[in-house]
């Protein structure tokens, strides 16, 4: 199949301009006859779906939360990017577009992320206009801060909750459309299969978590709106529902799965401290605006700060390494998250890392707190300091925080066109669902804007476009496409339960996340990784031979939902391994380590893998087809990241 | 893996914890016993070591609701000793861990206590109720597009602050579960607040108040007598202050009401 992405001709900041205009749109009258499937109610699934009836199509909203608030967006901490250049610092939407392109090493398409910077700016204004309260300068306008990988204030905040506060901002439009009949919200259903009818989406099938009953419903067109992959390493910042279910069952059916190796490795998350860690959670990236990255300069101190003989506050400014800002004296502690990931993985491996685990390294803030008072420090990141606090019962106002990588965000996913559309006709993914934006690593406080990007002020445009060329007539779930999909998902529950095993969900999914870690993490190598997939082949058979869930599927169950979700994982975690065999270079959060530069950073191979790899299902225990999007760069200049 | 405090002994437990089907059958307390259970753990984390115990025993695990594990998603909803979220001032479920308790203890665990939040099963509950309160009129009514640049208004930074600390609210329900009337009052409070406060909120305040007011009082919920524990209870500090705003509101709202139902 030849990938079309339908980039539009012309100049890049007039292709969307055109494209809007060049875009069918839908009769007014005929809108009311268009019903719309959104799946998952975050940033992404919320603002497209309000945004949708707005405009007068039906939508029906799933989430399997209890209530659409409760999306794991709602946990996004430090900001929102937008080229308002409030702050005349020489912002614009095409520095931010570039800082993007820059940022994902080049593995993003040009035209998605230009777009992207272009809406920016309507998006505060949207959020302002829906009561969002973010913070504020005493002269009453919006307030900016720096973020991670940017050299401009372009970053919108509300405190360290700026998520939630958006979240509950599009929750908010939701809830109105709700109330007007516009959308039919259903909770608690849990998307488990897509429905496909003559070679397009027309439905889908769900689980109510409740009372287990398996539905199935039908629409014009579905929107994947259901979030990323993370939880394939079983330890990641994202919630314990995470997953990877309805976009994993849409490849099946024919989507084609994008960059699945590209996750984000987060640097600055608090450290895992047994093994019956559930998460991990993250410290925000703001931190790292006022907080100073350190090691011990030698093993022999760094051994003594584990054994608790030295405590770091204690350590002279000589024996201190600030690793980050000896390396990259421009950017210092505010060089991308890979980047600092990287290097705090490569202290530990150099035996200075800290804590009783050796897997740490300090975030220091004892500098800013001299400069403007604790209490000033409070103002800025109170809730942060509590929240670490509360976890590993240490004051971060007197001893400097620990911190260490953790996986965050999966840029990979569903393989998008320029509208948003998958490779299955009628089937869109939006936000961190889709592949598009954010190339081989995303820049801090860009997916609050590309979630709601997606959802406000492009599905609703792009929609129009297939919708104008599907007829108005009334879809229903007669087709015996739908009771086959229902069958399919009631028969794979039944697998589940009838296997009676002897290893929990949880077990499998501990052992996974093992693997993916270790050899699909913060560094791989073809040796590893060929070795993880023989065993992630291995442990999928013990799987489905050998899981333990116990209740029936008639009722609230979650060790069934968890089972379902793991499968999945296990699936996507052995093409995520071939992805990462299959790209021999490294870039952004993919590093190979066969592939570096002498001074230990990413090398690209720019003539042989600037390609967007599209994985294709070929069938149950078949190996995926790639296929690639070649990338194109016409507007910013293909050069080595350098933050030095 | 040894944790931040190496030192930490390994407490044992026992759990008292509230045990029902479903919606329609009667629960009771059922005793656990847990072993071993680290101080660095979460709360969270010590009932997944009573849940994969059971499920190792052949035992239904409990249900419980949970989801982000960093105290933002507002999905936890323990009662934990009598009181919501258990013994720690200011934090979810998620975010209490162990340590707060001492070797040899029992733990009583509850869901929420209220007639408008029925339980789906164990310790689950069913919160829709919130929703259709937001649903009622707790947002601004504008469309995408079409909207004024966000410098457009200034909004004075302390009124700014006073909606964005209303707006912190979380939906989790401890409000309630605290109160003895499990009264929603504070939740309801809150959103009302945070778009009275600011000036893209004022055009509707009279309808929103008057509306969301009587959809709580559809719910189910009890009446506010001014105790005070939802506020002490409430994991993010929600101020009883919002309480005395909602009042205001809706009294103004009344006085001058359209709606002489």
């Amino acid at each position: 199949m030849l990938l079309d992405s339908k980039i539009p001709e012309g100049p890049l900041a007039e292709k969307w301009e055109k494209h809007k205009f060049n875009v069918k749109l839908v009769n007014p009258a005929n809108k009311r006859k268009y019903d719309v499937i959104v799946v998952g109610t975050g940033l992404a699934g919320s603002s497209a779906a309000a945004s949708l009836a707005e405009l007068g199509y039906n939508v029906k909203a799933f989430t399997y939360h209890d209530s659409p608030r409760r999306a794991h967006s709602i946990a996004a901490q430090g900001g929102i990017n937008a080229a308002k250049n409030y702050q005349n610092d020489g912002d614009s939407i095409f520095r931010l577009f570039y800082d993007t392109v820059k940022g994902g090493d080049y593995r993003a398409r040009e035209a998605n992320v230009y777009r992207l910077a272009q809406v920016s700016v309507s998006i505060i204004d949207q959020c302002v206009a829906q009561g969002v309260p973010f913070a504020r300068e005493y002269g009453g306008l919006l307030a900016n801060r720096s973020f991670g990988g940017a050299q401009v204030s372009r970053t919108f905040y509300a405190r360290g909750q700026t998520g939630q506060q958006l979240l509950l901002g599009a929750y908010s439009a939701l809830s109105r459309q709700v109330a007007y009949g516009k959308v039919k919200l259903y909770t608690r259903s849990e998307m488990l299969d897509l429905v496909m009818v003559d070679g397009q989406a027309r439905g889908i099938v769900t689980r109510h978590l409740i009372t287990g009953e398996v539905e199935t419903h039908a629409a014009h067109a579905v929107v994947l709106a259901t979030g990323g992959y993370g939880n394939v390493f079983y330890l990641s910042t994202n919630a314990k529902y995470c997953n990877t279910t309805a976009a994993w069952r849409a490849h099946k059916k024919g989507a084609f799965f994008a960059n699945p190796c590209f996750t984000q490795i987060h640097p600055t998350c608090i450290p895992v401290s047994g093994d019956y860690q559930s998460k991990l959670t993250l410290m925000s990236e703001s931190l790292r605006n006022d907080g100073r990255v350190w090691v011990p300069k030698t093993t022999e101190m760094a051994e003594r700060v584990r054994k608790g003989e030295v405590k770091p506050q204690d350590i002279a400014e000589t024996d201190r390494d600030y690793f980050l800002e000896r390396k990259y004296p421009a950017f210092g502690n505010l060089v991308p998250r890979d980047v600092a990931s990287r290097n705090a993985k490569q202290m530990c491996d150099e035996g200075r890392g800290v804590g009783s685990t050796g897997l740490a390294v300090y975030l220091d803030f004892a500098e800013i707190i001299q400069r403007i008072g604790a209490e000033g420090v409070s103002q800025k990141y109170g809730n942060l300091f509590a929240m670490y606090e509360k976890i590993t019962d240490e004051n971060p106002y007197e001893r400097p925080m620990r911190i260490y990588p953790a996986v965050h965000y999966t840029m990979g996913g569903l393989w998008v066109d320029y509208n948003l559309q998958t490779t299955i006709p009628g089937l869109y993914a939006t936000g961190e669902c889709n592949f598009s934006d954010h190339g081989a690593n995303r820049l801090g406080a860009s997916a609050l804007m590309q979630g709601l990007a997606d959802g406000y002020f492009v599905i609703p445009y792009t929609i129009g476009d297939y919708l104008a060329a599907t007829a108005p007539k009334p879809v229903d779930t007669q087709h015996p496409a739908f009771a086959e999909a229902k069958a399919g998902v009631e028969a794979r529950t039944e697998q589940l339960l009838a296997i009676k095993g002897t290893r929990t969900p949880d077990q499998f999914h501990k052992a996974l996340g093992h693997i993916m870690w270790e050899y699909c993490g913060m560094a791989r190598n073809a040796e590893g990784l060929q070795f993880a997939k023989k065993e992630i082949q291995r442990l999928r058979k013990e799987f489905w031979s050998d899981v333990r869930v116990a209740g029936t599927g008639e009722e609230l169950n979650q060790t069934l939902e968890k089972a379902g979700r793991v499968a999945d994982f296990i699936e996507l975690g052995e093409l995520m391994v071939d992805d990462a065999l299959a790209r021999n270079e490294s870039c952004g959060g993919h590093f190979r380590e066969e592939y570096q530069t002498p001074e230990g950073e990413a090398l690209r191979d720019d003539e042989n893998y600037a390609y967007v790899a599209a994985w294709e299902y070929q069938g149950e225990n078949q190996p995926e087809k790639l296929n690639k999007e070649e990338l194109t760069f016409e507007n910013v200049k293909l050069t080595q990241r350098s933050y030095k | 893996m040894a944790g931040s405090n190496p030192n930490a002994k390994p407490m044992n437990l026992t759990l008292n914890v509230w045990r029902q089907p479903n919606r329609s059958t009667e629960g009771k307390m059922v005793e656990y016993k847990v072993k071993d259970i680290s101080p660095e753990m979460s709360f969270l984390e010590m009932l997944d070591v009573l849940n994969e115990d059971l499920l190792h025993a052949g035992t239904d695990p409990v249900a419980f609701d949970h989801d982000c594990r960093e105290g933002i998603c507002g999905s936890c909803d323990l009662f934990i000793n009598g009181r919501s979220h258990g013994p720690e001032k200011g934090t979810t479920t998620c975010q209490l861990h162990m340590r707060k308790f001492s070797d040899g203890d029992t733990i009583t665990i509850e869901p929420w206590r209220a007639n408008a939040f029925p339980v789906n099963k164990d310790l689950s509950v069913d919160r829709s109720a919130f929703d259709r309160i937001i649903q009622a009129g707790g947002y601004v009514s504008v469309n995408t597009g079409g909207v004024p640049d966000g410098n457009e208004i200034a909004i004075p930074k302390d009124i700014a602050d006073r909606a964005f600390e209303a707006a912190t609210c979380i939906g989790c329900g401890a409000c309630v579960a605290a109160c003895k009337n499990a009264s929603a009052m504070l939740f309801v409070s809150a959103k009302v607040s945070q778009l009275a406060l600011l000036p893209q909120g004022k055009p509707e305040r009279k309808t929103r108040v008057e509306n969301m007011i009587e959809q709580m009082d559809k719910e189910g919920f009890g009446a506010c007598s001014n105790i005070g524990s939802c506020a002490a209870e409430c994991p993010v500090g929600i101020s009883l202050e919002n309480i005395a705003i909602l009042n205001r509101e809706y009294i103004s709202a009344k006085a001058t009401s359209n709606n002489l139902a």
